[in-house]
């Protein structure tokens, strides 16, 4: 891939387009599908059937104060949500949206996505931290101990997915599962795959769902305290760059689940492939992580830990065991 | 160890239902009533606040001034006065206001009265910058709308 | 302050459940002790919103004091319409036809459902669930649409008289009544307990939390379904019937567990038993007036008089000492929420707070029938 200014500025200004507009239409998919599922109909007014509400809403973010109380740290307070949005963005850089448009295709991609993620536990942590406010430390450390936890099952399946393709680099391991849905990862059916492989996916599935703080797994934004967590203290864009930062980890969480399981921009039956596949495999995955949210209610910050530490993390090394025994004997 | 099996078991289970259920709710109408562009029509016993009741003929009040209504209501909102009519017996109707503001749609006014002189209305859209609004001259509603009668 | 001897004051920190919630409760003001997450000691503070009900009613007539008794527990107002009319008609002897003791059991039920419905919705909001507040309101709405058409209000009921009822109702509240009753009877199984009853995640989550044992329930008066989810079998209705319930066939549901879930089979087992109710009373339904014989201005004899009625919280009793003349002399009003409250500060010690939260959920608070 040659290295020329144009196709790095291209890149750049096509990523944050990207971004920024499932940032904004997110919100608008959110409420009209849970308005569906509650049987009313969401935003109608502004533009046909409320397309230009995220607009709005928008513009009313915007030309909002940005207050900055007494008593935070200045400096941290005003970083930790520009270093929420830093991870998705930067994820974006790796991933294969079809076979010919990947910003760069390094060797160690899956890693990158990984580390960045960490990356997010750490803003958390920080506007917790540097709003001075009781009650938002004790969301934000809630957040990050969900967190922690939730990102160990996630790597253990990630691992296996890599053990199977070889590969950290995720042009590789869609690459790996070009032609029809029966090699996606997902059904992997040579060498018995697909008997560990859908519970590799439902595992990372959760898991990607928990990393993103989404219902059923909200502690940190929804209940804390009976006040808004980390995120009290801030005000126009900064609650705005929160919220686009999580659906952009959404976004990315999506994209990376249709790349390692789903067989990235591969057409289901064997035709034309193309990143009309890709984009229609993230979103169906979004739809279904909003599908979740709406219908159950939130768990415990204990069953939470729970869920992780006794159920999914004994299921995962179990799984890795069996994938790795599996490689061997065949 | 029983109990962890099942509860993961039976949980995925009740989890996967409960996704079938709000699949099918997506696929179903809208049951909410979009206002303002189609407004609710307000049954025939639905409280609003009172009116006077005219004569059907000459559209005078049917109130004979007794008096019945303001003693009955327990928050004091209605205040009227009447003078003697001329030609001889009776009362009549020179100015019945009812603060709204207090009321709370008893309708003890209403059973109270023997003259068939008050009845509910059926407003429902009541909205307004002002508290004064509220202190509603019935005399007046009553003239507006024999008015619009003709 | 009941703070144990180990833990040292600045140990601990106060927080404020101030009197602005986000769940629908009301104006209670809790006043937490807390140990980091665990609660050492709950004192729920009341009266921000009592408003004298009491004192009203010895300043108007007895029939001035009917729309008051609706403004108490709006969620359940034709039983607190239904306690006063009786109270009075006891103290004045009055008789009430038999058509107007159906209609008001119809009407009383009805409004219980709706009451449960939206405690349903409610509790779950505060769990973090959304979308069954949407479905339990779409079932409320018809109730109160079919409400509305006899009594002419949607929430706040003024419809009971003394000596009956004061509008009839028609053939098409019968015929509406008869297709509601089918329409939740359906949904009930599926999007009730389905989508949310057999949850994994609300199972784990209002299971084994808030346990109140019996004794605690006798101890504090705690009545209805707080009670019922204790063990104890008591309700109004069967224990000391009043009006017509003798003559339906109906169970009471009780469970022995005590816990949050207890609380919440019990009052989703009401629903169903309140639609047997309702059915048998269309069937029976007698034909002839709603409104008795009554004096135009009622002056019962001196004397004390005592009603209790079923809502959909509790026992409400209603205590009238009248003096001969037009006004009642004093009212007494036992609020069955008050005594559900007092069990809070007890048993929230040592919970962690969202369980606190939940457990207050599931006692079913209406805090402007505690302030009166």
């Amino acid at each position: 891939m040659e290295t020329s200014i144009w196709r790095a500025l291209f890149y750049l200004v096509g990523i944050m387009a990207f971004a920024a507009l499932n940032a904004a239409y997110l919100v608008w998919c959110e409420r009209k599908g849970a308005a569906r599922i509650q049987r009313r109909s969401g935003p109608t007014e502004v533009g046909y059937e409320g397309l230009l509400q995220p607009l709005a809403d928008g513009l009313k973010l915007m030309s909002k104060q940005l207050l900055v109380p007494r008593g935070v740290d200045g400096v941290i307070f005003r970083l930790a949500p520009v270093l929420a949005m830093i991870p998705g963005i930067t994820s974006m850089v790796v991933i294969p949206f079809s076979g010919n448009i990947q910003a760069r295709a390094m060797e160690l991609s899956l890693l990158l996505i990984f580390a960045l993620a960490s990356l997010g536990m750490i803003a958390i942590l920080l506007g917790g931290w540097a709003s001075g406010n009781k009650y938002a430390i004790i969301s934000s450390a809630r957040a990050v101990s969900q967190n922690l936890a939730y990102e160990i099952p996630m790597l253990i399946t990630a691992i296996t997915v890599v053990m199977i393709s070889g590969s950290m680099n995720l042009r590789e391991i869609a690459l790996d599962q070009q032609g029809g849905f029966w090699q996606w990862n997902i059904f992997r059916l040579e060498n018995g795959h697909f008997l560990t492989m859908w519970v590799s996916f439902i595992i990372f599935f959760i898991c990607s769902v928990a990393e993103t703080n989404r219902a059923p797994f909200d502690m940190a934004e929804a209940e804390s305290e009976l006040v808004a967590g980390y995120m009290t203290e801030y005000g126009s864009m900064g609650y705005g760059l929160f919220m686009m930062g999580e659906y952009i980890n959404i976004v990315v969480g999506a994209c990376l689940t249709a790349t390692l399981f789903l067989g990235g921009w591969d057409c289901p039956f064997g035709l034309t492939s193309g990143v009309w596949w890709f984009i229609l495999k993230i979103y169906i995955l979004i739809f279904t992580v909003i599908w979740i949210r709406w219908t159950y209610p939130r768990t415990q910050i204990y069953r939470l830990l729970n869920l992780s530490w006794k159920i999914l993390i004994p299921f995962s090394m179990a799984n890795l065991l069996l994938t790795a025994a599996l490689i061997k004997v065949f | 160890m029983n109990s962890y099996w099942s509860d993961i078991i039976n949980g995925g289970k009740s989890l996967v239902v409960g996704l079938g259920i709000t699949a099918r709710e997506f696929f179903k109408p809208v049951v909410t009533e979009q206002y303002p562009w189609e407004t609710p029509t307000m049954t025939a016993r639905f409280r609003g606040h009172i009116e006077l009741i005219g004569n059907a003929e000459t559209g005078a009040p049917n109130c004979v001034v007794c008096g019945m209504c303001q003693r009955a209501c327990p928050s004091n909102c209605i205040s009227l006065d009447g003078q003697k009519a001329e030609g001889g017996k009776g009362k009549v109707l020179t100015r019945y206001i009812l603060d709204f503001t207090k009321c709370s749609l008893c309708g003890s006014c209403v059973e109270s009265c023997n003259f068939n002189a008050i009845r509910f209305s059926r407003e429902y859209n009541l909205a307004s910058f002002d508290k004064n609004d509220f202190v509603m001259d019935l005399m007046k509603r009553l003239e507006d709308q024999n008015r619009c009668k003709h | 302050m009941n703070v144990p001897v180990h833990l040292r004051p600045d140990e601990t920190f106060v927080l404020n459940l101030g009197p602005q919630h986000p769940a629908t409760h009301g104006v209670l003001r809790v006043k937490l002790t807390m140990d980091g997450e665990y609660i050492v000691h709950a004192e729920p503070v009341l009266g921000y919103i009592h408003r004298m009900h009491e004192k009203l009613a010895e300043a108007g007539t007895f029939a001035q004091f009917m729309p008051n008794t609706a403004r108490m527990d709006y969620l359940h107002a034709l039983a607190f319409n239904h306690g006063w009319a009786l109270v009075v008609e006891k103290a004045a002897g009055i008789e009430v036809p038999e058509r107007a003791e159906y209609i008001r059991v119809i009407t009383v039920e009805l409004n219980r459902i709706a009451s449960h419905l939206l405690w349903w919705a409610a509790f779950l909001l505060d769990l973090g669930g959304f979308t069954p507040l949407l479905y339990a309101f779409d079932d409320r709405e018809q109730i109160i649409d079919l409400l509305e058409r006899v009594t002419g209000s949607r929430l706040t009921y003024c419809y009971m008289r003394f000596g009956g009822v004061c509008n009839d109702i028609d053939d098409e509240f019968v015929a509406g009544t008869r297709a509601f009753i089918q329409r939740l009877r359906g949904r009930l199984p599926r999007i009730y307990h389905d989508l949310v009853t057999h949850n994994i995640i609300l199972i784990k989550r209002i299971k084994d939390i808030g346990f109140v044992s019996a004794e605690q329930c006798r101890r504090y008066g705690a009545t209805g379904p707080v009670a019922r989810g204790s063990g104890i079998s008591y309700d109004v209705r069967k224990n000391e019937p009043y009006s017509v319930y003798p003559e339906f066939d109906f169970d009471i549901p009780v469970f022995p567990e005590g816990d949050s879930m207890a609380r919440y089979m019990v009052r989703m087992h009401e629903i169903e038993q309140s639609l047997r109710i309702i059915e048998q009373a269309l069937d029976k339904l007698p034909g002839g007036p709603v409104l008795g014989k009554v004096p135009k201005m009622l002056k019962p004899e001196a004397g004390y008089s005592y009603s209790a009625v079923e809502t959909a919280r509790g026992s409400l009793g209603h205590r009238l000492v009248c003096d001969g003349g037009k006004n009642p002399y004093k009212l007494k009003l036992r609020s069955p929420t008050f005594s559900n409250l007092s069990l809070y500060g007890e048993v929230a010690e040592g919970m962690l707070l969202a369980d606190a939260l939940a457990f207050m959920g599931s006692l079913d608070l209406v805090i402007p029938e505690i302030d009166r």
